[in-house]
């Protein structure tokens, strides 16, 4: 019989390991998923894994599009692990970088049309003020009050959905935009547009800025007081009280660096990639970097990984949807198949299996 | 009150549009009682949606339907009992998972049918009753399914109060490792416990695709197994005030509704948020009114359990 035993001390060598084994796992049964709609199981794993790198056709494009997706899930998830290491559960991300998008480009319309160099930095200030002040409603009314900030941070997700929807339709229309909702394109405006820095590789400011905060949170987490206050928090929460951590100081820090990382991912792809807001600015990001934080182990290296990989199933999921008529959903199905798997693996890490035979009498 | 907005119509139409929140937030009860914090409901709700509306399509029985929702979100929340309680893993990030992996799961399945119109759920035939004035509309005019969540009340609140099965199932979520050492199974209890839940959150799911919408769009539940959620909390774990908060938000939502309809003069989006509004305030007043510890939450929830030997 099969028992577990807790290890005094997470397995260094399985933490490394498992988040392979669940690509590697999730790769069989996405297969099994793809062959059940009947798509060549080979031939889709390969489309979503190698095409968008190496195919001849499609990797020119499809290369850049690598950087200017990883960027914001890389920069969500980074701000995401710090309090999820302190059990601090901020999964409203979605919202967060949606209000970013909108304070930005409410910066960007208030001096539209003019060409002043600060336009831009404004930009990016308002863009993490908005994720920061959007995170701080539930981190207040937890400290406050003790309300739960997964819901209230959920619930924010929703209001702020309805916020960017009302935007497209009311007060950021583009007055020039012949009736059609959605604001001005930023694309179309150099002194708040976020452009590509070197030409055919997608790099922009958004991803120079997701590479600062993965150097940072590294720094912040293995060098700084602030990341053994949050390990601790989250080991033992009453040794870190001893210790002279406000738990509340470190809950309202955790929430607004989180969403002020949310709400730069957002402004930097309302002003780039994306270029306006519309009723369907928001794409998942938000949630999706819940995936990428765990499948990171919560690390700012290992985060940067699971960002690229998990970029590369977002291209390889459009280019399986052209070439192999694999429909969207599917590759939303098979990101949460990961993180299925990653949760279910980690056994391996916190227990040891000892095979067990009944006693005997 | 505003013109065209009658109250027998209102409370009618609030019945209705509470009970997916209300079968999801019940089962959600149940779960919580014996110590699970299942954060997958959403994901069970969608997936109980798409599987009953295709079952439903197919077989032309919307009974059949809810048979089919009931399993299929049983099925995803058995996973998230196998993940949960045998392979130990976190309930927060396992219940955002299972939510993710549903609403991925449903718009795969439900490829091929937007746009198609589920068989009429009937209602129960009352005979002249449905036509009594103000009583007729509001009791006597509405599907099985709404009174069977309403029968499902009283079920919870008598099974958890005067039931052995009850009162051992809320001794493993006050304190699993006693209700260990008593002999009972804790981790059977809560995976039959989930499964439960899921089945609710199926039929929840089912109730917006089958009668209330209904037809399939993608990500139909838009928050409503999130709002369930929030509902147990505010209940402070208990049967009946689940169905005085599944109202008040079905209340809240149908009025919006009624006011966008009735041409009023603010922007749809600021109306549609109402509901979610209403659930943060409801949940700052709950958890302000009181100390943590008499708020009534079970003592083990969202514990892992490990009989260590």
């Amino acid at each position: 019989m099969l028992t577990l035993e807790k290890r005094p001390n997470p397995s260094r060598a399985w933490a490394i390991v498992t988040p392979i084994l669940a690509v590697i796992l999730t790769m069989i049964a996405g297969g099994l998923m793809f062959a059940v709609l009947g798509k060549d199981p080979v031939e889709a794993i390969r489309t979503i894994f190698w095409d968008p790198l190496f195919n001849a056709q499609f990797a020119s494009y499809s290369r850049p599009q690598l950087l200017v997706k990883a960027g914001p899930l890389v920069l969500i998830a980074v701000g995401l692990s710090f309090g999820f290491r302190a059990s601090i559960w901020n999964i409203g991300a979605e919202g967060q970088y949606i209000m970013g998008a909108i304070a930005a480009m409410g910066v960007a319309l208030a001096f539209y049309p003019t060409n002043y160099w600060f336009v831009f930095p404004l930009m990016v200030l308002a863009g993490a003020f908005g994720g920061w002040a959007w995170a701080m409603i539930p981190a207040f009314l937890k400290n406050r009050y003790g309300t739960n900030e997964i819901l209230v941070s959920l619930m924010l997700v929703y209001v702020a959905e309805n916020i960017e929807s009302w935007m497209a339709f009311g007060p950021m229309r583009n007055p020039q935009g012949m009736g059609f909702p959605g604001s001005r394109n930023l694309q179309q405006y150099p002194a708040a547009h976020n452009s590509e820095l070197i030409a055919g590789t997608g790099l922009h400011w958004g991803v120079v800025t997701a590479g600062l905060a993965v150097i940072i949170g590294y720094v912040l987490l293995k060098r700084h007081i602030f990341g053994f206050n949050i390990q601790v928090a989250g080991q033992a929460p009453r040794a870190a009280r001893f210790a002279g951590v406000d738990p509340k100081r470190l809950f309202s820090l955790c929430m607004g660096l989180s969403g002020a990382c949310a709400g730069l991912a957002g402004m930097f792809e309302v002003a780039g990639p994306a270029g306006q807001i519309t009723d369907s600015f928001n794409v998942g990001y938000g949630f999706t970097a819940i995936i990428v934080a765990y499948l990171g182990r919560l690390h700012p290296i290992g985060i940067l990984l699971a960002g690229l990989l998990m970029a590369l199933t977002y291209i390889g999921g459009e280019i399986a949807q052209l070439s192999l008529n694999l429909p969207a959903a599917a590759i939303q199905a098979f990101q949460g198949m990961l993180l299925f798997f990653l949760l279910g693996v980690d056994v391996l890490s916190n227990y040891r299996i000892r095979i067990k035979r009944r006693a005997q009498a | 009150m505003i013109a065209g907005i009658d109250p027998v119509v209102l409370i009618a139409s609030l019945m209705a549009a509470s009970t997916p929140i209300l079968l999801a937030a019940l089962g959600e009860l149940v779960a919580e009682r014996s110590g699970v914090l299942n954060l997958g409901v959403e994901g069970m709700m969608i997936t109980g949606a798409i599987c009953g509306f295709i079952v439903a399509v197919h077989t032309g029985s919307p009974f059949l339907g809810f048979v089919a929702a009931a399993a299929g979100g049983a099925a995803l929340a058995l996973l998230f009992a196998f993940l949960t309680q045998v392979l130990l893993s976190n309930q927060v990030a396992t219940g955002l998972a299972a939510t993710l992996f549903g609403l991925g799961l449903s718009s795969l399945m439900g490829q091929g049918y937007s746009g198609i119109k589920p068989p009429p759920t009937a209602n129960v035939p009352f005979g002249p009753l449905a036509h009594l004035p103000v009583l007729g509309p509001i009791l006597f005019s509405h599907d099985w399914v709404l009174y069977f969540s309403l029968a499902l009340v009283v079920g919870t609140w008598a099974f958890l109060k005067y039931t052995r099965a009850g009162l051992v199932l809320r001794a493993v979520g006050e304190n699993h490792d006693a209700a260990h050492a008593l002999g009972y199974r804790v981790r059977l209890i809560r995976t039959l416990a989930l499964a439960h839940g899921g089945a609710c959150a199926g039929l929840g799911g089912a109730y917006l695709s089958l009668v209330r919408v209904p037809q399939w769009t993608e990500g139909i539940t838009a928050g409503a197994g999130w709002i369930a959620l929030a509902i147990v909390v505010f209940a402070s774990w208990r049967p009946g005030r689940v169905l005085l908060g599944a109202y008040i938000f079905g209340g809240v939502s149908v009025l919006q509704l009624r006011l966008q309809a009735a041409g009023i003069a603010i922007p749809v989006q600021i109306l549609s948020m109402a509901p979610y509004l209403i659930t943060i305030l409801v949940l700052v007043v709950m958890s302000a009114r009181r100390g943590r510890a008499a708020i009534g939450a079970p003592a083990a929830l969202g514990r892992v359990f490990h009989a260590s030997d």
